[in-house]
C-alpha cells in the first residue's frame, strides 16, 4: 500500500511536457516549476489544455513526451493510485454508493491507515460538515458535494492537491464564499494546491502563483500583481482585467524611460516593462489608470489629446467611458467619481493622461485582441 | 391550480375541471382493460380451478373448494420442484459467470465494436427458442461434433453422454437466457461515470480493488434486474427438461404440463401453477429485501 505523506515531497517539476491527440496538441512543450506549499492557479480559455495537464499529473492521461517530479522522483508513468497526488475533480465524482464518511474513508482504507475514524472526522470538521457523515452524495447540495470532494482528497495529505474548476458548478455567492474557504484550508493544512480555473478573478483572489495558458503553451506566470500590472503579452494583458493597447514605435530608448511615438504623440515608457523585441510596440495602459478631462485642462505624465467621448456609462462608484482618439481607436477609462466634478458626456472633447510608470510595452506583431474574446465577462 | 378558483368557477369549466381530473382513468383504461382480459381473469380462474375435483366424465370438474388439492400437488412433486429451483439457481450463476465479463468487455474494451456485439448477443432472439433448443439437442447428441471431440480426446468413453443428464438441461437453461442476464448488466455497466474509476485510482485503489469497491457495487441495479430475469423463466420452463433431459431431470414445468396436456388434471395442474408462482414471488420478494433497494442507486 502507498503512503503518500511519507513518499515524494518537494516542487512539482514539468519538464517538455507534451500531449497530442493524433494531430491536434492540446499541451505544448510545457515546462513549469510549481513550489512545494504554493496556492498555484492554472488560468486560461476553454479548451487550452489545462485539464489534460492536471490528468498528465494525476497519472490519468500518458503524456506524449516530457517529465513529471515531484520533488526528485520522476511520476511521469508512475499508476495514479501510486501517486502521492489527489485530485478534485470538476463534477466531484462522489461515489453514490458509499455514505459520505466512506467517502472520505476510501483513500484511508486502501492506505491501510490504523485511525481512520479520527481522520475523517478531523477532515469533516475541517469542512464544517461533521453532521452529515451518514448521508449519500445525492442527498448533498452542490456545495456540500464540492467540500466533501475536497475532504476526501485532503485527508490523504497528499504532496500535491489538484482542483479541477472545483467551484466552476457553484453560484456566484457561493463561488466567492467557497474561494475565501479554500484559500483558508490551503494555508491551514500547507498541502500544495493546482487550482485550475478559467475565472480569471477566481484565480487573482486565491492564488500564490498564477500561469495564464494559451492554447497549450504558458503565456505568462506571476504573483497576481505582476501579471496585472506588467503583463507581457497582449494575450494576458487582455485576457486578466482589461487593457487598452495602442500602436507605436520607439523613438528613444537610451535612458530608464524610453520614448514612444503614438500617432505622432511622444509618450515615457519604462524600459524595465517594455517586453517588445524591436521598435514595434504595443503601448498598453488598463483603463483605471487613465484621467479624464475636458480638452483643454492642463495635464501632466503621458497626454493623449484630441479624443472624443462615444460613450459613457455610470455606474455609481466609477463612469465608463469610450473615448474615440483621432485615430479611430476606441479607448476606454475608468475614471471615480470621487471628485465631486460632475460626469463627462457623450460628445465631449477630451484629454486624456496617465502616469508613466504604469505604462507598459507588448511586442507590436501581436494581435491587439488576443485573449479578450476569450474573456469570461464577454462570454 | 387555487381552490377560489374552484369555488368561484361558473358551472362550464367546473365540468371541464371534471373531464380533466377523469383524463388520466381514460389513459389509463386500455392498459386496466388489457391487465383485467389477459392477466386478473386468468388468474381468477386459475385460483378458481385449483380447488375443483373431478365432476362426472373427464375433463369436467366441479367447485368443492378442496384445499388439500395443494398438498397433494406438493407431495406428488416435491422432487421437481425443487430441482427446478436448483437448475435455475444454478443456471442463473454460470449465466452471470458468463454474461459479467462479456457486459464489462462491451461497455469498457469495445470501441467501435460495442453496436456490433450488442447485436450479436441479442442475436440468438432472431430465431425461435424451441428451434434453438433442438439445435442444442443436436450439437450435444450423438452425432454432434462436441460427443465425437471429447471421444476423440478420450475424455468421454464410447458409452458417454451428453444429452439426456443434468448437464445438458442446466446448460440449455443458461444459454437460452443468457441475453436477459447480459443486457441488465451491460445497461448499468455502461452507465457507469467513468470518472468514478479515475476517482478510485486517484485515491490509491488498484484495478482489482476499483473493481470490488466501485464497479461491482455501482453495477448491482443490472446484477440484481439481470439474476430475476434469468432465475424466473428459468425456474418455470419445461422446453430444455423436455429436449434435453431424461425422466430424471423434469422439472415443475414439465410436471404442469403433463397434468394439463396429458392426464387432464386441471386441479392439479392449477395448484402446482399457483405454488410456483407463489414460491417464486416470496424468493424474488426476499431476494430484493436483501440486495437493499438503496443499493440500487
Ligand atoms: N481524449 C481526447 N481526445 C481528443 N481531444 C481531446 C481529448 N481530451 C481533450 N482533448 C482536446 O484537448 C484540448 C484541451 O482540452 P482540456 O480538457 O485540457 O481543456 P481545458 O483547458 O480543461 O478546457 P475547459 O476550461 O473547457 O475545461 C481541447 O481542445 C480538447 O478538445
Ligand atoms: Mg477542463
Amino acid at each position: 500500500m502507498v503512503d503518500a505523506s511519507s513518499s515524494a515531497h518537494g516542487d512539482l517539476i514539468l519538464k517538455n511536457l507534451t500531449k497530442t491527440f493524433g494531430e491536434f496538441v492540446a499541451v505544448d512543450d510545457l515546462d513549469l516549476v510549481i513550489p512545494e506549499g504554493s496556492f498555484f492557479a492554472l488560468l486560461g480559455p476553454s479548451g487550452c489544455g489545462k485539464t489534460t495537464t492536471l490528468r498528465m499529473v494525476a497519472g490519468l492521461e500518458e503524456p506524449t513526451s516530457g517529465t513529471i517530479f515531484i520533488g526528485k522522483s520522476e511520476i511521469t508513468y508512475e499508476k495514479p493510485y501510486k501517486r502521492p497526488v489527489n485530485t478534485v475533480f470538476q463534477n466531484y465524482a462522489l461515489f453514490p454508493h458509499l455514505s459520505i464518511y466512506e467517502n472520505i474513508a476510501f483513500g484511508l482504507r486502501r492506505r491501510g491507515v490504523k485511525d481512520v475514524d479520527d481522520q475523517v472526522q478531523k477532515a469533516l470538521d475541517l469542512v464544517e460538515l461533521t453532521h452529515l457523515a451518514s448521508r449519500k452524495p445525492n442527498q448533498l447540495s452542490g456545495g456540500q458535494q464540492q467540500r466533501i470532494a475536497l475532504a476526501r482528497a485532503i485527508v490523504n495529505r497528499p504532496a500535491l492537491l489538484l482542483l479541477d474548476e472545483p467551484l466552476g458548478a457553484l453560484d456566484l455567492k457561493l463561488r466567492r464564499a467557497m474561494q475565501i474557504e479554500l484559500k483558508w484550508i490551503q494555508t491551514e493544512v500547507g498541502i500544495t494546491f493546482v487550482h485550475v480555473t478559467h475565472d480569471q478573478e477566481e484565480a487573482m483572489t486565491m492564488a500564490d502563483t498564477i500561469a495564464v495558458m494559451n492554447e497549450g503553451k504558458i503565456e505568462q506566470m506571476g504573483s497576481p500583481a505582476d501579471l496585472y500590472d506588467n503583463p507581457q503579452t497582449s494575450f494576458v494583458a487582455n485576457f486578466l482585467g482589461q487593457s487598452n493597447l495602442i500602436k507605436g514605435s520607439i523613438v528613444d530608448s537610451s535612458g530608464e524611460s524610453a520614448v514612444v511615438d503614438v500617432f505622432g504623440t511622444k509618450i515615457g515608457l519604462p524600459v524595465l516593462r517594455n517586453h517588445a523585441h524591436d521598435s514595434s510596440v504595443l503601448v498598453g495602459i488598463r483603463p483605471e489608470k487613465i484621467r479624464i478631462a475636458p480638452a483643454g485642462t492642463q495635464m501632466n505624465g503621458n497626454i493623449l489629446e484630441g479624443g472624443v467621448i462615444s460613450d459613457a456609462s455610470y455606474i455609481g462608484v466609477s463612469t465608463q467611458y469610450q473615448v474615440e482618439m483621432p485615430w479611430g481607436q476606441e479607448l476606454m477609462v475608468f475614471e471615480q467619481n470621487d471628485d465631486g466634478t460632475p460626469p463627462l458626456s457623450k460628445g465631449d472633447s477630451v484629454v486624456l493622461s496617465w502616469s508613466p510608470i504604469f505604462t507598459f510595452g507588448l511586442a507590436g506583431d501581436q494581435d491587439v485582441n488576443a485573449g479578450s474574446e476569450a474573456h469570461p465577462e464577454s462570454e | 391550480m387555487s381552490t377560489a378558483l374552484l369555488h368561484t368557477g361558473t358551472h362550464e369549466n367546473q365540468t371541464s375541471l371534471a373531464k380533466k381530473k377523469l383524463l388520466p382513468y381514460w389513459l389509463l383504461a386500455p392498459g386496466i382493460i388489457w391487465l383485467t382480459i389477459f392477466f386478473l381473469v386468468p388468474i381468477y380462474q386459475l385460483i378458481s380451478t385449483s380447488t375443483q375435483t373431478q365432476g362426472y366424465g373427464i375433463g369436467t370438474y366441479v367447485q368443492t373448494y378442496r384445499f388439500a388439492n395443494f398438498m397433494d400437488a406438493i407431495t406428488s412433486s416435491k422432487a421437481q420442484l425443487f430441482r427446478s429451483f436448483e437448475y435455475a439457481f444454478l443456471a442463473t450463476c454460470f449465466a452471470l459467470i458468463i454474461s459479467y465479463p462479456l457486459a464489462y468487455a462491451v461497455a469498457f474494451k469495445s470501441g467501435r465494436w460495442k453496436n456490433t456485439l450488442l447485436v450479436l448477443i441479442v442475436a440468438p432472439f432472431f430465431c425461435s427458442f424451441l428451434l434453438r433448443t433442438v439445435a442444442w439437442e443436436q450439437i450435444l447428441g450423438e452425432q454432434g461434433f462436441v460427443i465425437k471431440t471429447l471421444r476423440f480426446l478420450h475424455i468421454m468413453g464410447a458409452q458417454g453422454h451428453l444429452t439426456a443428464t443434468p448437464f445438458a438441461v442446466v446448460a440449455g437453461l443458461t444459454y437460452n437466457f443468457l441475453p436477459f442476464m447480459t443486457l441488465p448488466l451491460y445497461a448499468s455497466l455502461e452507465r457507469i461515470d467513468i470518472r468514478m474509476m479515475e476517482a478510485s485510482g486517484d485515491l490509491y485503489a488498484n484495478a482489482l480493488t476499483t473493481f470490488r469497491r466501485v464497479t461491482v457495487p455501482l453495477s448491482m441495479p443490472g446484477v440484481v434486474a439481470g439474476t430475476l430475469l434469468t432465475f424466473i423463466p428459468a425456474a418455470g420452463d419445461y422446453i430444455n427438461a423436455e429436449l434435453l433431459g431424461n425422466p430424471g431431470t423434469k422439472m415443475i414445468g414439465n410436471v404442469i404440463e403433463a397434468r394439463y396436456l396429458a392426464i387432464v388434471d386441471y386441479p392439479g395442474a392449477a395448484a402446482l401453477s399457483l405454488i410456483l408462482m407463489v414460491t417464486i414471488l416470496i424468493l424474488v420478494m426476499a431476494y430484493v429485501k436483501r440486495a437493499g433497494t438503496d443499493e440500487l442507486v
